[in-house]
């Protein structure tokens, strides 16, 4: 086995394992490049399906680009589609774009609030209906108790200290002070009512291993991660006031490849072009322990 | 200028996960930074930006402060988690895994040294072995973790002196081979001076063995245990009818040995068998074979009803071991102590049973190693005693296989104690069980598969117990059970206890019922009700009295999913775990209509192609 398939296997495992124990489970989709990843991984470990609903946060500030390809995705590959919103704050315009929020803020409110809520049922879920093509409210409400997430252990500090399942109390908090112990390839997977999980599958990935992981499958990514001539690329994907593209020559997976191994990013952070991060002191932890992804 | 590389070079080396442990404030995260800093593993800047918030704050610098990554730490000055951080050699990548020495959080240092192939374990020279050096030392033991090197840190401390460093050496060393383990190497090193991580001492010169990076790169790579017998514990049986998929594909990560398309695969405890048709993949050519290490899916030639928690062996290899109660040495970190007549959850592979704990043969202090007698084992213990379980799994021993002989136990929703099964034991059932072991190997399988059965007939094979006091109306409701289920078309048989004894039982019924052989005669009626099941039938048993030890007979010959129990009786004078409670004082049709009830919620009533039953 090589280092990518000892990845795989293991992230196909963790994938099995949460089917196995959770009957109301989903899968976040931020259509990034990890999720993407997880999703492949997901069509692997349950050869070619995928058995439980994808979860998609919209903002409705996301690069128009990224929503036709997960409506693109999500029909030819048959997926269970969802999406959740924050329709409230979108229609008072409570947003950093308005003006009337600070990025964090703005992205408690678009992205974890709208996460906790949707997760919860309390908020509508609109269901892609594959016959007409157009998303509907759905009619399940039922709390999501497994929610499988694509976050990697070397993308900032306080992702590394996650586990491959996570959990989640009654208001999504993350007590991080007093995580499960996890040895033998053991989960927690029994929880208390109201409480969830967070399933990690990809914890043990780097952004290489996901590139070389892309090519190696073929699997299909969003063009803005490339340059298309004007010398910039997105290295990491969000909501496009508060997302800056990196400078970079690389048109294509070889050339993402080829960049990071020359360790040209080595002393940047992958989300070093999403602002939020930045004024929450770089360690992202506050918006976390709230819920965020 | 080149720019350092802070992750892993894919193309042309091997990876290898090592753990740092040790007591804490021995320098666990200084001997990290150190060797951050000495491999060129930090961003750029990182070690000067550290350095200008230490003198900003006009605090001393210290390499330890490179890994304060989170707002928590920082605060309260400890590590709290296994984070984790890459550097590398010439040879390989490596990721560390910082554990904490505080014990409060040894559930972290475990979750740290799980996923570790090997270990640092750091001693202070100037304080030697504490409490927590030797509990470390222990857990890297029980955890299986065989490579390990202990660096005698802060040297400079003790002027580089040879004493100390030798007799904590030797007070070590003797701690370590109780425990079976020894140590690759003792390093004499001063993480805070940078002496003997990555270089060679000039300042003690005394000593003549390898540095740190040199020790770690003479570490083995662990070999999955390819050459083991196969065993793979069952994740699921996938049958995703959806866009027509047929395929029937049953899914499990190989923990030890090889499978290939052909071979002949029994599960256990069941003791199952079929021959494994083909090696399913997606987006890939389809494997002949596949080894530990893989997330696989086959599927087979002959439909057997197979479910999670099973381990699929092969035919031509060693067993695993069948059993419900089990001799282990465990660890626990559980907040309540773990106590007797209590049922926790046992986790194995992927078999989830109940269990209690019988008895203790003795309680160890991890640190000192002194044998306590006592009755309960509290958080962070380590104990050898005598599990008893539900209902039996299979599992290896310790000495066979490893991956298959570990287990996890949950208390209240949390995993609270990890351990290692030395021996097998004998338990009330293994009498009944190992002719069933033998009926399942030898069973002449029919073409027809148990789910076009159950899709012709629609409705799943099902044993409805009806049992009670003796006058309560028991028969009566069986009876009327039947008439109704065969009035709605229903393929369904009736059949009383009492129906065995001059056929069946005819050989050990002498005359008089009394004296008999009653776990005989529950054995053969469950073997009559087995065979009745195959052929797709619903079968309702009327019975006296049944009592939870009949009831262990009788799970141990059909799977417990497909029986339903109906006790009928006044008071609450039975010990069974019936599904349903009649009091016998209802009319007779309202008791058939909640027994029908619960047999419409349980699916037995209805055929689903999608059923995970099957």
């Amino acid at each position: 086995m090589n280092h990518l398939d000892k990845l795989e296997n293991r992230s196909v495992h963790i994938l099995r394992e949460a089917y196995a124990n959770f009957r109301n489970l989903c899968m976040l989709w931020s259509i990034g490049k990890d999720s993407t990843v997880l999703l492949w991984l997901a069509r692997k470990a349950f050869f070619g399906h995928v058995p439980f609903p994808l979860i998609h946060i919209d903002t409705h500030y996301k690069i128009p680009e990224m929503v036709e390809y997960r409506d693109r995705l999500a029909l030819e590959w048959k997926l269970d589609m969802i999406y959740g919103e924050n329709r409230e704050a979108l229609d008072k315009k409570q947003t950093y774009p308005d003006g009337n929020a600070t990025r964090i803020e703005c992205c408690k409110k678009l992205k974890t609030e709208a996460l906790v809520n949707t997760l919860s049922g309390k908020w509508p879920r609109y269901r892609l209906n594959h016959e007409k093509g157009i998303y509907e409210i759905d009619s399940n409400t039922e709390p999501f108790t497994g929610v499988i997430v694509g976050v990697r252990a070397d993308e900032e500090g306080s992702r590394s200290k996650e586990r491959y399942f996570s959990p989640r109390d009654k208001n999504s908090d993350w007590d991080i002070g007093d995580q499960p112990p996890e040895f033998w390839g053991q989960y927690k997977t029994d929880f208390a009512p109201n409480t969830h999980i967070r399933i990690h599958p990809l914890l043990d990935w780097t952004e290489l291993d996901i590139w070389e992981y892309i090519k190696r499958e073929k699997i299909p990514t969003v063009s803005l991660y490339y340059n298309k001539g004007d010398g910039k690329r997105y290295r990491s994907l969000g909501c496009w006031p508060c997302t800056f593209p990196v400078e970079s020559d690389a048109r294509n997976v070889d050339e993402i490849i080829a960049e990071l191994k020359t360790g040209k990013f080595s002393n940047i952070a992958e989300r070093s072009g999403r602002a939020q991060d930045k004024e929450d002191g770089g360690g992202l932890e506050e918006l976390r322990r709230g819920g965020y992804m | 200028m080149e720019h350092p590389i802070n992750k892993r070079d894919l193309v042309n080396k091997t990876d290898m996960n090592i753990v740092i442990v040790g007591h804490v404030d021995h320098g666990k995260s200084t001997v990290i930074g150190r060797l951050l800093a000495d491999t060129d593993s930090l961003p750029l800047g990182k070690l000067e930006q550290v350095k200008e918030t230490c003198r900003r704050n006009s605090k001393p610098f210290e390499y330890a402060f490179l890994l304060d990554a989170l707002k928590d730490e920082q605060s309260q000055g400890i590590t709290i988690d296994a984070a984790r951080c890459f550097f590398q050699t010439e040879q390989r990548n490596y990721i560390i895994i910082d554990a904490p020495g505080h014990i409060e959080f040894l559930k972290n240092m475990i979750t740290g040294a799980a996923r570790a192939e090997a270990a640092l374990l750091v001693i202070d020279a100037s304080e030697g072995v504490r409490e927590n050096s030797k509990r470390h030392g222990y857990m890297l033991s029980m955890l299986g973790i065989k490579q390990i090197c202990v660096l005698v840190n802060k040297m400079d401390l003790v002027n580089y002196n040879e004493r100390p460093f030798r007799k904590i050496e030797r007070e070590y060393r003797r701690f370590l081979r109780k425990i079976d383990l020894e140590a690759a190497g003792f390093i004499p090193v001063s993480a805070a001076e940078g002496e003997n991580i990555t270089n060679h001492s000039e300042k003690m010169q005394w000593y003549k063995g390898k540095n740190v990076l040199e020790m770690l790169d003479s570490f083995k790579k662990e070999e999955l245990p390819e050459d083991k017998p196969f065993r793979m514990p069952v994740q699921d049986v996938y049958k995703f009818t959806k866009n027509n998929d047929q395929r029937r594909i049953i899914a499990g990560t190989i923990e030890s040995g090889r499978l290939s398309v052909g071979d002949e695969v029994v599960f256990y405890p069941s003791g199952k068998r079929t021959k494994v048709k083909t090696i399913e993949a997606f987006n890939s050519e389809m494997p002949k074979t596949l080894s530990a290490g893989w997330a696989c899916g086959f599927t087979v030639t002959e439909q057997i009803y197979v479910k999670r928690g099973e381990i699929a062996c092969l035919a031509e290899e060693p067993k695993p071991k069948v059993t419900g109660r089990v001799l282990v040495n465990l660890f626990w970190l559980g907040k309540k102590p773990f106590v007797k007549d209590k049922t926790y959850i046992l986790k194995l592979g992927t078999a989830r049973v109940g269990v209690q704990l019988e008895s203790i043969n003795s309680v160890l202090d991890a640190s000192s190693l002194d044998r306590v007698k006592k009755d309960y084992i509290e958080r962070y213990e380590v104990a050898e005693c005598i599990l008893s379980m539900d209902r039996h799994i299979a599992f290896d021993l310790m000495t066979d296989n490893a991956a298959t002989s570990r287990f996890v136990i949950v208390d209240e929703y949390e995993i609270s104690g990890g351990g290692i099964i030395m021996q097998d034991l004998e338990d009330h059932t293994s009498w009944v069980r190992d002719k069933v072991l033998m009926r399942n190997y030898k069973w002449i399988g029919s073409d027809i598969s148990a789910e076009t059965r159950a899709a012709k007939y629609n409705q799943k094979a099902a044993l409805v117990l009806v049992t009670g006091e003796k006058g309560s109306p028991r028969k009566e409701i069986a009876r009327t059970l039947e008439k109704q289920l065969f009035d709605d078309g229903r393929l369904v048989y009736y059949l009383g206890i009492g129906s065995l004894l001059y056929g069946v039982d005819a050989d050990i019924v002498s005359g008089d019922i009394v004296p008999f052989n009653r776990k005989e005669h529950i054995r053969r009626l469950t073997e009559v009700s087995h065979i009745m099941l195959e052929a797709g039938m619903i079968l309702i048993v009327s019975a006296i009295e049944l009592n939870q030890e009949d009831l262990d007979v009788i799970y141990t010959g059909i799977p417990p999913e497909r029986i339903l129990t109906v006790w009928v009786g006044k008071g609450d004078n039975t010990d069974l775990p019936a599904a349903i409670k009649l009091s016998g004082s209802e009319d007779i049709e309202s008791s058939v209509e909640i027994i029908k009830e619960l047999m419409t919620k349980q699916g037995i009533l209805s055929y689903n192609g999608n059923s995970r039953g099957f």
